[in-house]
């Protein structure tokens, strides 16, 4: 049950990971990349892209169908909104099970897997999902998983066919914040807090023009990402500077592109992971955040206290501490937030208030302080998974044109926003 | 209806946890919940005190409606139906002086969309939904 948080480390205190470095990545894959589903196309809806996502995984690893035991997947595919009331289709086309999610049943049946043994479907987002998905492989409920991630764009405004968003309405805890125009999300809470951090700390939106130029950049130099493929030309600060404005200051550059995509990895024993085709990049902790603030809008305190509270669980986890990690891939979906991370990590010893001048100096994959080399879901495209493939290709050395040129021997990454969210240690060694 | 020109605002559906909350609403007042073992303030309302985690001491208790305007911003292209005749309208966190860490959400009828005054004090008003349920507001203090 995603309600169930008994897996989670989501407290201080816990110690060494168990698992750490018994539990390896050893596959992934990821399917094409649109900005919407078209309605048509059966091999670019949701389950069609989740078959190629799965597919692909397995051919990294050098794994069959039948070495897969376990399934693990989420619901949380950011639709928005059902297919229905439109009609269905053909099976295996015929609910939404497989049009606005996949569930481990349906690529159990389309993928013709026979040796199953652990089926998970409701798992929450993928940052916590990866942990939930090295935590089962490390409590032995299945020895190779196959876990995959799908973001759902179907036709029309986004957002603006949820169903909360149109009604006269403002039911259970939204009454005390949708009658004021607050939408759910992490667009406002984390926009209030940004504005709370410029006040604090003496900064303005233009600081973040050179994050979303570098991340843009490392986009263009991912392959497969929305905007190499369907949009490939680089942003000036102009453009930035002059963005459209969606709620003042965040501009709609500030936003990750809603697509349509599916990301698959594997997960297996470090045991199992000896004799694959990849390089095994173990997983050394994964911890998780899920709280809120005091009162209707958490503060900025609040979200530095959670992430710094997420810095000493993954520090404890994993035996690691802020010099130790090479590569680091936070989330991004709104750039006005990311900075929570960069200084809670204390990455490259980025303090309190200090990551726009961060961003000023030079972050770019070549250069020696390659912040989000993903690129970020605002420079591919908002698959949420870019951060943990990012993170495998660094580590394994083959991020092409992306590789960065500084070590890369440990990764952290994770998401969603600083109060909620689930992050992955990540190493070339076991210990 | 608001007196912010095109603003329908969605009406809050009462629940059993919070009929008192806009019970008092529609009398004019604001209350908010009191755990009379932590002296401790707590909005918007929840089944339990966040600090003892009893739910067996939460009174109801009125507050002045006196605070300040924390940080803002100012929606220009809303997903929601009710603002989209509105825009651009405020959005703004207020923080109540009686206790500065419950903050509340203001569209500040009167003040301008973007020509807010950070740092102001704010008084404590009621603005009418589409059921005809009060919610409370707040605008700039004379
Ligand atoms: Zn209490």
């Amino acid at each position: 049950m995603v309600s169930d948080r008994s897996w989670m480390r989501d407290r201080e205190g816990l110690g060494l990971w168990e698992h750490r470095g018994k539990v390896a990545v050893v596959g992934w894959g990821q399917s094409h990349i649109d900005r919407r589903w078209d309605g048509v196309t059966m091999d670019r809806s949701c389950g069609g892209l989740t078959k190629e996502a799965c597919l692909k995984a397995l051919a990294d690893a050098g794994l069959s169908l039948d070495d897969i035991d376990g399934l693990i997947t989420s619901a949380e595919t950011r639709a928005e909104q059902t297919w229905a009331p439109r009609p269905y289709f053909d099976p295996p086309y015929d609910t939404e099970d497989g049009l606005t999610f996949t569930s481990a049943d349906w690529i159990e049946r389309e993928l013709g897997l026979k040796n199953i043994q652990y089926r998970k479907s409701d798992a929450p987002y993928i940052g916590p999902m990866m942990g939930l998905a090295a935590q089962a492989v490390g409590d032995g409920l299945c020895e190779t998983a196959l876990v995959w991630y799908p973001m759902v764009n179907l036709a029309g405004r986004y957002g603006h066919n949820n169903p909360q968003n149109n009604s006269p309405e403002a039911p259970g805890a939204s009454a005390f914040s949708l009658p004021w125009g607050y939408q759910n999300g992490a667009m406002f809470n984390n926009l209030v807090i940004f504005q709370q951090y410029c006040k604090k700390y003496g900064k303005s939106h233009d600081g973040l023009a050179d994050l979303c130029l570098n991340l843009r950049r490392n986009g263009l130099l991912t392959p497969w990402s929305y905007y190499a493929l369907h949009e490939p030309y680089q942003l000036t600060r102009e453009d930035y500077l002059n963005g459209r404005v969606i709620e003042e200051p965040l501009v709609i550059y500030d936003c990750d592109r809603p697509v349509n995509t599916c990301a698959a990895f594997i997960f297996t024993t470090a045991e199992r992971a000896k004799d694959l085709r990849q390089k095994p990049i173990y997983v050394l902790n994964h911890a998780q955040n899920g709280g809120r603030g005091r009162s209707t809008m958490a503060t900025l305190e609040e979200h530095q206290e959670a992430v710094a509270s997420l810095a000493r669980k993954m520090w404890e986890g994993s035996g690691l501490g802020p010099d130790d990690v090479d590569i680091f891939n936070p989330y991004d979906g709104y750039l006005t937030f990311t900075q929570q991370f960069l200084e809670g990590f204390q990455w490259h010893g980025v303090k309190w208030g200090e990551a726009h001048d961060f961003y000023a100096d030079d972050i770019r994959v070549e250069g020696s302080h390659p912040f989000l080399s993903s690129g970020g879901n605002n420079g591919t495209g908002r698959t949420r998974s870019c951060l943990f493939s990012d993170s495998l290709e660094q580590l394994r050395g083959t991020a092409g044109a992306r590789q960065v040129t500084v070590k890369a021997e440990t990764a952290l990454a994770g998401c969603n926003t600083p109060d909620s969210n689930g992050f992955l240690m990540l190493s070339k060694e076991p210990d | 209806m608001s007196t912010i020109p095109g603003l329908e605002r969605p009406a809050p559906v009462p629940s059993d946890l919070t009929q008192p909350f806009w019970d008092a609403c529609n009398e004019r007042r604001l209350v908010l919940q009191n755990c009379t073992n932590c002296q401790r303030l707590q909005y918007p309302p929840t089944q339990r005190c966040d600090q003892c985690g009893s739910g067996d001491n939460l009174e109801w208790k009125e507050v002045e409606g006196k605070g300040h305007i924390d940080v803002y911003m100012v929606i220009r292209d809303s997903r929601i139906r009710g603002f989209r005749a509105a825009q651009p309208i405020n959005f703004a966190v207020i923080t109540l002086d009686e206790d500065p860490g419950i903050n509340f959400l203001s569209n500040l009828p009167g003040t301008p969309p973007g020509e807010v005054p950070v740092g102001a004090q704010v008084e404590l008003i009621f603005e009418e939904t589409s059921t005809g349920q009060l919610v409370h507001e707040w605008q700039g203090a004379a």
